[in-house]
């Protein structure tokens, strides 16, 4: 037991596989003085990896966790502790294949290698499955199962022979010290460390840990039950750990996998079972390990008969039982992602908890490269622990939602399936007008957004709009999202914004300062508005977004609602340190309402009798209007590529904005138009990126053709690769692409989604020379354009209008053509709606 | 040939065991529950004894509703019947009675099951209970009954009407034979006892579980506290790894007597 030193640079509170990793990736990335402090004995302190399956399967839908797997992998297998085994995810049900469809455009999206099998090579590979129960599976071969504490080990102990790290095992955390804002010290029960990083990688206690210096980690610890059963001679014969593909039973969301002589069985089916992280037990009065309770029968009777059904004679085998059954706690957060980078709350304390063993490896190096860098090899905006509302931080929030995600653990789950817990929480208000107007509501950074209003269902017939034939391509969907849309192009639409994240920045700096954050030169007058791209240290995006300027020492700042925390965190941690400029949130201070389409100005000027015309109120400027009482801010702006305004009011006078502006609607026909229109069939008709899907940090502002024709002469944040990416010929090209012919082998119109890859005509995947894979960013209608839109970064030999292509969608492959690669949409591409 | 067995649901602690805040009892807010070993290996003995010589098994329990879980798991590993005598907790929230009523109730179930379904052959018993360890249920049982009764058991043949039995002393063991009907609560060791099997899970789950009412009766113990012996912090010491381990490793095992 080495002693503990009296200041570290940084902390490690957790040697599970997370702890460890960050460990050795800080120790590769040359800090020194680092210390790495477990409450339980080494190598497993009693944490979720001790009990962990450790079995990792690369393919999901989401991008950035098949590539922190991916990564995760690459790492265990360098280190010698990864089994190859391969996996099948089964199906009983026709919905689940027609997921494991969707699985293969996954899996071909990320470059990994999957088949869709038949029952018969299910037994070729899995003899003791009875596949009279089985539809077919999906096979990958790259399936692994991994030492991870083995690989903790390793992690530790290369740390360890660079003399960079010491190790306190059986060293309890009783306080974390704060000084303005900032980590100062740990205190242990073997004493005081002063440092001035900490990570809390600490699992299931996390959340503990965070609140002793101020902060929240939003996880609950949860139950997921798992019993080993054995002996099994059939297995015992391979004599070795494990020999036959890990199986998924997807549609019973259990697995089973062969541990040495025995098979593990494991569920996600069971009820959720929620604990608190205060109440777990010690070491000492664990009957296991604090992480391994006692197992609840009640809770496993039903799965273990569908495990009999999967695997009738093998877990029958006479003699064999249930050696070891276990209710193991692990990590759930509010929406299923992990929580990785520095709290918003506290400088220094670092974030690196709700993480699976598949991609413990890789949130390693992403912790060690945010610690370094302050920006990692892969775009995290996902898993940013930053990424939550102060009401989707608390522990009610944490818990229903985890309750509600956790039997999608292995479920079929829509990419635009909306939660059901936690709703109408957070509303805007003109919430009653809209629930009046029978708004289908979405949620936006929590809020209740308007998605399409039922009260507009005959314009579905009004405008000729097309259902779409395919339940899966019409779930979250209405064609009344295409009407409004059209609508709006010929009439004018009023869209409820609320949701916009904004903020006020004030002081003598406030100019200097956000030109040294954002790209665009925000040296203009007053009234101004300026998008600009907001860049990481290494010029990929950390955000886009609008900055108005409202007077020589004021600014507004607004971004997307589901951007409020990382943003904000971000803008905060780059504010002077001199005080000359301060940054306010106001997003539950001022509400939002868009007035667009041709007849937006004869709206408008029924409300107001403010001078609206091009001239005194061109585009791109703002000016404060008086609204029948109202000292409302007109934003001449448009994110969907009509005349209009984004209208800003106090949120207390939001409704009474809504009544006026409705009325003043009325003579022009108005309609309500909710965001798909907005976020949707607009943007995407005009081609407008949007962070999180077309923008992240792994993409620059040259290939999202968003790049300025100057560069202004302040220093800014991303500067110089903004700069030498300019200089040079693009890896890819942000395009826009339509579909050409949706009809399915079955006849059926099919409409692909975002994340299905982008292929050539004769199938070959494409990827662009810094292997990022082509896949589709986001999807919709373009209904003024007769077409379904795709945007997507392609090569740039491919990213040519005509270019002809292919999507891979369920299974099926349909023709694209490029119709833009440039910043210029597909409708109206020089803007003379907008701006007319 | 009939057999009950006798058992008794007692919390399954960890390294160190907590006691509820005014010392009356042990904390199971984190613990799962279980039987003694003994008593494992009593539901074994009495499966595999009832598969050897015909006729059924019967476990059974006095305590609270949810030692029916206990049941169940002998059930699971291959018990026929399962009988509960339901009892109330008392006012620290244990649901236990003390040696002479837990034993005066056994016995009354035992003559009411026998008017049901005829005598049973044997009575089994855990040679003690895991947290009491009173080692007087079985013979309280066996005196109100009548019947011959010896514990410490590690071995048991069954032939013609009698019980030939082995039963473990400081020195060895001496062998024994009892005219059935009898009780014996045996020791662990005498079997190793089955893992439950899924397919026995299963079956248990739906198995009927028979209560019967035990009448109270005033015992002669009463807890009033329970204290929990200061424990030692343990602490792992790593002497290395790989072959640089060994002589470290050597020197240990030298230390401990085994080399």
């Amino acid at each position: 037991m080495s002693e503990l030193p009296s200041h570290a640079s940084v902390v490690v509170i957790g040697a599970g596989i997370v702890g460890n990793c960050v460990v050795g990736h800080l120790a590769e990335r040359d800090w020194t003085d680092i210390v790495l402090v477990d409450k339980g004995p080494l190598p497993d302190p009693g944490g979720s990896t001790g009990h962990a399956s450790n079995f990792i399967f690369p393919v999901d839908h989401s991008k950035e966790i098949a590539q922190l797997t991916l990564e995760s992998q690459r790492q265990f297998e360098e280190m010698g502790v990864q089994t190859t085994t391969g996996g099948l995810e089964i199906a009983r049900t026709e919905a689940r294949m027609e997921e494991l469809r969707r699985r293969m455009a996954s899996a071909l999206a990320w470059g990994i290698d999957a088949e869709l099998i038949g029952p018969e090579r299910v037994k070729e590979l899995a003899p003791f499955v009875d596949t009279s129960i089985v539809l077919g599976a999906f096979y990958t071969p790259s399936v692994s199962v991994v030492d991870s504490l083995q690989a903790g080990t390793i992690q530790r102990q290369r740390a360890l022979d660079k003399g960079a790290l010491t190790v306190s095992a059986n060293t309890e955390v009783l306080d974390v010290e704060v000084d303005q804002g900032r980590v100062t010290a740990v205190v242990t029960d073997r004493g005081r460390i002063t440092c001035d990083h900490i990570v809390v990688a600490c699992g299931v206690w996390s959340p503990r840990i965070a609140a002793m210096a101020g902060a929240r980690i939003p996880l609950v610890p949860a139950v997921h039950q798992m019993l080993d059963v054995g002996p099994i001679p059939e297995l015992e014969a391979t004599r070795s750990e494990i020999s036959y593909p890990i199986v998924r039973d997807m549609d019973t969301f259990m697995y089973e996998r062969q541990s040495g002589g025995d098979m593990e069985v494991g569920s996600y089916a069971h009820r959720p079972i929620l604990h608190d992280p205060d109440d777990i037990p010690s070491i000492e009065e664990a009957q296991l390990s604090p992480t391994q309770l006692p197992f609840t029968q009640e809770d496993f009777d039903e799965q273990m008969e569908h495990a009999l059904e999967l695997m009738p004679e093998l877990l029958d085998t006479p003699g064999a039982g249930i050696k070891h059954a276990i209710n193991g706690l692990l990590s759930l957060t509010p929406d299923a992602g992990p929580l990785l980078g520095e709290t918003p709350e506290v400088k220094g304390l670092w974030s690196a908890a709700a993480v699976w063993i598949k991609e413990g490896p890789g949130v390693g190096r992403v912790m060690a490269e945010l610690m370094t860098d302050g920006v990692a090899f892969m775009d995290i905006h996902g898993a940013d622990i930053a990424r939550f509302t102060p009401h989707q931080r608390t522990d009610f929030h944490v818990k229903a939602r985890s309750r509600e995600h956790f039997n999608k653990t292995y479920g079929i789950v829509h990419p635009h399936e909306q939660w059901e817990s936690q709703r109408g929480i957070r509303v805007g208000p003109m919430h009653a007008r809209t629930s009046a107007l029978d708004a289908v509501y979405f949620e936006a950074g929590g809020w209740e957004r308007p998605q399409w209003y039922e009260s507009n269902a005959s314009l579905v017939a009004e405008y000729g709009v097309a259902d779409r034939p395919h339940e899966w391509d019409r779930r979250w969907w209405s064609p009344i999202m295409n009407a409004e849309h059209l609508a709006m192009r010929e009439r004018v639409a009023m869209i409820d914004l609320t949701a916009f994240s904004i903020y006020e920045v004030h002081g003598p700096g406030a100019k200097d300062y956000l030109d040294a954050v954002v790209v665009t030169n925000v040296d203009r007058p007053a009234g101004r508005i300026m998008y600009t791209p907001v860049l990481t240290y290494n010029g990929g995006f950390r955000s886009d977004l609008t900055v108005i300027r409202l007077g020589w020492d004021h600014y507004r700042i607004i971004t997307g609602g589901a951007d409020w925390g990382r943003d904000l965190k971000w803008f905060s941690d780059h504010l002077p340190a001199d005080g000359s400029a301060h940054l306010t949130d106001v997003t539950s201070a001022w509400t939002t309402v868009g007035v667009w389409g041709p007849r937006a100005r004869d709206l408008m000027a029924g409300a107001t009798s403010h001078d609206l015309s091009n001239d005194a109120f061109p585009f791109g400027n703002a000016q404060w209007v008086e609204i029948d009482g109202i000292e409302a801010l007109m934003v001449r702006i448009s994110y969907v590529g009509d005349l209009g305004w984004e209208v800003h009011a106090p949120i207390e006078q939001g409704q009474h904005l809504w009544d006026v502006l409705w009325e003043a609607g009325q003579p022009h026909d108005v309609v309500p138009a909710g965001g798909g229109v907005y976020g949707g069939s607009g943007r995407l008709e005009k081609g407008y990126r949007l962070m999180g899907a077309e923008l992240e940090s792994e993409y620059d502002p040259v290939e999202a053709g968003l790049a300025f024709p100057k560069v202004k002469a302040a220093d800014f944040i991303g500067k110089e690769r903004y700069l030498e990416s300019r200089e040079r010929e693009p890896a890819a090209v942000m395009c826009s692409l339509t579909v050409e012919d949706h009809t399915s082998s079955s006849g059926v119109e099919r409409f692909p989604m975002g994340g299905s890859p982008l292929l050539t005509t004769d199938g070959r995947r494409l990827e662009d020379a810094h292997g990022r894979p082509c896949v589709v960013t986001s999807s919709g209608s373009g209904p003024s354009i007769g077409k379904h839109i795709l945007l997507g970064y392609l090569p740039p030999e491919q990213a040519k209008v005509g270019q002809e292509l292919l999507v891979q969608y369920m299974g099926e492959r349909f023709p694209v053509v490029v119709g833009s690669a440039t910043r210029h949409g597909l409708f109206d591409p020089d803007d003379t709606r907008m701006k007319s | 040939m009939r057999i009950l067995t006798c058992v008794k649901r007692v919390p399954s602690p960890g390294a160190k065991i907590t006691l509820t805040a005014d010392g009356t009892a042990i904390d199971t807010r984190h613990l799962g529950f279980t039987i003694s070993p003994h008593e494992e290996c009593a539901v074994e003995e009495a499966v595999q004894l009832a598969s050897a010589h015909g006729g059924s098994s019967t476990v059974l329990t006095l305590g609270p509703a949810e030692a029916e879980e206990q049941l169940r798991n002998a059930i699971a590993m291959g018990i026929d019947h399962a009988v509960l005598l339901p009892i109330e907790p008392d006012e620290h929230g244990v649901a236990e009675w003390d040696p002479r009523a837990t034993a005066h109730a056994i016995a009354e179930a035992v003559t009411g099951l026998e008017a049901d379904d005829g005598p049973f052959d044997l009575l089994l018993f855990g040679n003690e209970s895991a947290d009491a360890g009173n080692f007087q249920v079985g013979v309280r049982v066996a005196e109100a009954l009548g019947r011959p009764v010896l514990d410490g058991i590690k071995d048991i043949e069954v032939a013609d009407g009698t019980a030939r039995v082995r039963r473990s002393v400081p020195d060895g063991f001496t062998v024994h034979q009892l005219p059935l009907p009898a009780v014996l609560a045996v020791k662990e060791g005498i079997n190793l006892p089955r893992y439950p099997a899924m397919r026995g899970r299963l079956i248990a789950k739906k198995a009927t579980i028979r209560q019967l009412q035990p009448t109270p009766r005033p015992g002669g113990l009463r807890r009033l506290r329970l204290r929990a012996p200061e424990q030692q912090r343990t602490e792992t010491v790593i002497l290395g790894s790989g072959a640089d381990a060994a002589p470290a490793a050597a020197d240990v095992l030298e230390e401990v007597g085994l080399l």
